[in-house]
């Protein structure tokens, strides 16, 4: 008994904390001048995950596609609970839009074996798609619950959740296996468990551990290195502390799908919008004009 | 996105200055747990990057999970329903859900039961984190020393059956002492505990002002031997809730509201004897009691943090004549003379912390692994009687401080704050009921004074003064540190004469003005010592001499004056009793 879930993990800029030098002068992110973090809502996702492995059995691995620095991720899922962490990294990956992202991600997916549950967070702050969740269910061709806010029941082979409609919820019910994308009222994410943190703090992939052997050996050949990093690296694995790190040539995958060329987006305009002050408004303090105010603020969209 | 470790410059100074390495190998000896224990660390430096990282993550759990609770806590509190049991308020429970989770209700236990066998330092610093974010739920975090009590005095088969669920954060406990009638006055203590024929012991009586009594695991100070009245007839027990253990009532409080605080009534409750018979209070509660003043002081940091850092804010946004209420010159000084006290009872509370690490680490060599040759066996004994000096007189001393502080601290908080402080917009009123149980339990200020004085009375903060003016400062606070010498004689001139009086009286009279005295030049020299690993921090130093060494002049006229009018003429001074109305 028990489920295996797959947890969609992505690391991103932290536009919590947005400053002048946030954009770079042709209106994109510049990831340079914010912190990584883990994407808020697919820490809901893990959590999620983690109650079902608590309530059901089971194991928990998360995956994410990105550079070597995303294991930070993956460590801090191995602190909170999850048992497995892969980075999913190869320089082909470069430029994929959602299409091309869900692709690949699907693929890993397969080459993992029986999977009963996928989770991700509803979406990721930095691009704010929502798509990638979506997209990857319908490439494995399983059905998804989107926007789950409570988890309520993973029994027999089926899940039972509850979803924001926007305007009001429904309890939506399915046979596994199902992809669910999660939203931030759906839990609190756990903590770190001290523990897992002074264990799992020393687990690297094999990328993280060639690029500290070039620090570490300056001066030695390409040979010498690769030997230490074979050594470093299995040692790690020994220990049970080594990250896996998974290239496109690990699984089955179809080229023309994946990067740039696999990536049918285009971006048509990026604008640049600079928010400045134009005089005020006064609004006097009677029911009427308060009404008034109300009114204009959901005609804009700014609440409502 | 608040993270009260990384926030708190000073508790960072306090953290990298702190002798972690030292602490770590007292901790962890050999390192060989490590081979049993992936998590345990194999190295000082890796043991020193544990305590950061936990830290840093309690840090913002404390921050982003439990402050945000607090305010609710206080407003809804424990119930205590009709089944007998008690409900924790919503956010206590989810806090303690979650620290559970993050595995940090094992602080200080060995890892061999599931904790994670950090030295107190760290434990203090993480009750000053959660306190901050909510002073009552300290009172069941702050609890530890409970599995720590077990831990050193029970039998291993109890140790066995108890420490992994406290450490797990599944069982939570209580410390059962007070009584009605035995509340500062344990040898007071009532509650019988007799064996039937079969050697079992049971539990009959009451206790009052249990904090979260409706725990787990409850350690109860019983007499077990009716025919000795003092505390050598106490010994100490521990026992599960159940049919024969009644939570009669939850107090109604000024604050900690998130606390339970129960009246417990014990009905032939089976439970099983601590250690041995008769060393209940005398050794076992008195040890217990020591760790648990320690975490009153982290508490009190907590709350006085909490406290300033909302004047602070207040005092550079709001406007009053067109300016920041900040730039009164009067209003300058509640907001530095608050952060002075604040940074001093950090210093006293986090060296007390290191000094007690540093004996139980002495103890524990002598205990198991004595050394064999003559004068490595000479050093250590000294080292273990040096530091119970210093720990035996820093304890009280620190608990004293930083309760004392936290009531202050609060207190000017709503006085920079005027009318809103007095509102419940503001956390500050909340804070202030919060601190206020702080000099009272686990020894109320006035006992504390009475431990510490006869440490300084027998010349500890001399010793320690005298080391610290040895060490090397940064030239730069080198004359702050000349005035600090030179007024170290009037600590030794005003113990002279408390010791040429008859008896102790004089001594308890003046008590409190000779321990302020010590700690104001404790802090001084401690200060002094900081500016070389941070020049910044010469101004905290400076400030501290010239507002201090004018007051230490003033209690050594209070303490030579000899005047015992307090005593001689009490009825005169205090008036006739007043017969108050029903």
């Amino acid at each position: 008994m028990g489920y295996n879930c797959v947890v969609l993990a992505k690391q991103v800029p932290d536009t919590h904390k947005v400053t002048g030098k946030a954009m770079k002068d042709d209106g994109t992110v510049n990831r340079a001048a914010l912190p990584a973090v883990f994407n808020p809502e697919d820490l809901n996702a893990l959590e999620m995950a983690i109650q079902v492995k608590e309530r059901a059995g089971g194991t928990v691995t998360v995956m994410t596609m990105g550079l070597p620095t995303a294991c930070d991720i993956l460590r801090e899922s191995l602190y909170r609970g999850a048992d497995r962490g892969i980075l999913l990294t190869d320089r082909r990956c470069a430029g994929s839009d959602t299409l091309a992202t869900s692709y690949i991600l699907s693929c890993a997916i397969r080459h993992l074996g029986k999977v009963d549950l996928v989770f991700c967070g509803r979406q990721a702050i930095d691009g704010d798609t929502a798509q990638v969740g979506p997209q990857t269910a319908e490439k494995l061709g399983i059905p998804q619950m989107t926007y789950v806010e409570k988890l309520l029941d993973v029994t027999n082979g089926h899940i039972r959740a509850r979803r924001n409609l926007g305007h009001g919820w429904e309890v939506v019910e399915g046979a596994l296996p199902m992809l669910v994308t999660v939203t931030e009222a759906a839990n609190d994410p756990r903590p770190s468990a001290a523990r897992r943190l002074m264990r799992y703090k020393a687990a690297q992939s094999p990328a993280e551990i060639a690029r500290q052997v070039s620090i570490d050996m300056k001066q030695a050949d390409d040979a010498a290195r690769a030997a230490e990093t074979k050594k470093r690296t299995e040692a790690l694995a020994a220990r049970g502390l080594l990250l896996e790190q998974w290239s496109l040539d690990d699984f089955p995958i179809d080229f023309a799908w994946v990067g740039l060329d696999g990536s049918p987006t285009k971006v048509h305009r990026v604008q640049s919008i600079v928010l400045t002050g134009s005089g005020y408004h006064e609004v006097a303090p009677t029911d009427d004009s308060i009404r008034t105010l109300i009114h204009e603020l959901i005609e804009d969209h700014t609440i409502g | 996105m608040a993270n009260f470790f990384l926030d708190n410059s000073d508790i960072l100074f306090r953290f990298s200055n702190a002798p972690l390495a030292k602490l770590a190998g007292i901790m962890e000896g050999d390192f060989s747990a490590s081979k049993e224990f992936p998590h345990a660390p194999a190295t000082p430096e890796e043991a020193a990057d544990n305590y950061r990282r936990v830290l840093e993550s309690l840090g913002a759990l404390a921050g982003d999970f439990i402050a945000p609770r607090s305010e609710d806590v206080d407003a809804t509190g424990p119930v205590l329903n009709d089944d007998g049991s008690v409900a924790y308020a919503t956010g206590t429970a989810e806090a303690l859900d979650m620290l559970a989770k993050a595995e940090v209700m094992g602080f200080t236990l060995p890892h061999r039961f599931g904790g994670l066998n950090f030295p107190n330092l760290i434990y203090t610093i993480a009750i000053e984190m959660v306190s901050r974010a909510d002073a009552a739920l300290m009172n069941i975090f702050g609890l530890q020393g409970i599995a720590e009590t077990i831990n050193a005095f029970a039998s291993e088969e109890i140790k066995q059956e108890y420490l992994p669920n406290l450490a797990s954060g599944k069982h939570t406990g209580a410390m059962v002492l007070t009584e009605p009638d035995a509340g500062s006055d344990l040898q007071s203590v009532k509650l019988r505990a007799y064996q039937d024929s079969a050697g079992q012991w049971f539990l009959n009586g009451v206790k009052r002002f249990i904090t979260n009594g409706c725990g787990n695991v409850l350690l109860v100070l019983a007499r077990s031997e009716p025919d000795i009245t003092d505390g050598r007839g106490l010994s100490l027990f521990v026992c599960q809730p159940g049919p024969t253990v009644k939570v009669r009532r939850l107090e109604r409080k000024l604050g900690i509201h998130g606390s339970p605080t129960c009246e417990l009534q014990f009905s032939d409750t089976p439970c099983q004897l601590i250690g041995e018979r008769q060393r209940g209070l005398i050794t076992y509660v008195m040890a217990l009691m020591n760790g648990a003043r320690l975490g009153i002081a982290g508490q009190s940091l907590g709350i006085g943090e909490a406290s300033y850092r909302v004047a602070r804010e207040y005092a550079a946004k709001r406007k009053q004549f067109d300016q920041p209420i900040e730039n009164f010159p009067a209003l300058r000084d509640l907001l530095i003379d608050s952060r002075m006290e604040l940074l001093a009872s950090r210093a006293l509370t986090y060296e007390t912390a290191i000094a007690v690490d540093i004996l139980y680490g002495a103890s524990k060599k002598m205990e198991l692994d004595r050394p064999t040759d003559k004068d490595e066996l000479k050093a250590l004994r000294d080292t273990e009687r040096k530091y119970k000096r210093i720990a035996g007189m820093l304890t009280p001393m620190c608990k004293y401080h930083s309760s004392e502080m936290s009531m202050k601290v609060s207190n000017d908080a709503i006085a920079v704050l005027g009318g809103s402080g007095y509102m419940k917009d503001y956390p500050v009123e909340r804070y202030m009921r919060d601190a206020r149980i702080t000099t009272i339990y686990e020894g109320t200020s006035q006992l504390q004074v009475i431990a510490a004085v006869r440490g300084v009375v027998q010349g500890a903060a001399e010793m320690v003064c005298e080391e610290l003016a040895a060490g090397t400062f940064a030239e730069s606070v080198q004359p702050l540190v000349d005035r600090l010498n030179a007024a170290r004689p009037v600590l030794a001139e005003c113990i002279a004469f408390i010791k040429s009086q008859p008896g102790t009286e004089y001594m308890d009279l003046y008590g409190r003005k000779l321990v302020d005295a010590a700690i104001d030049l404790l802090v001084g020299y401690w200060f002094c010592r900081d500016v070389a690993a941070d020049p910044s921090r010469l101004a905290f130093a400076k400030r501290w001499v010239n507002t201090r060494l004018p007051r230490i002049e003033y209690l050594r006229g209070l303490i030579l004056s000899g005047d015992r009018q307090t005593m001689e003429e009490f009825d005169a001074l205090a008036g006739p009793i007043p017969t108050l109305a029903d």
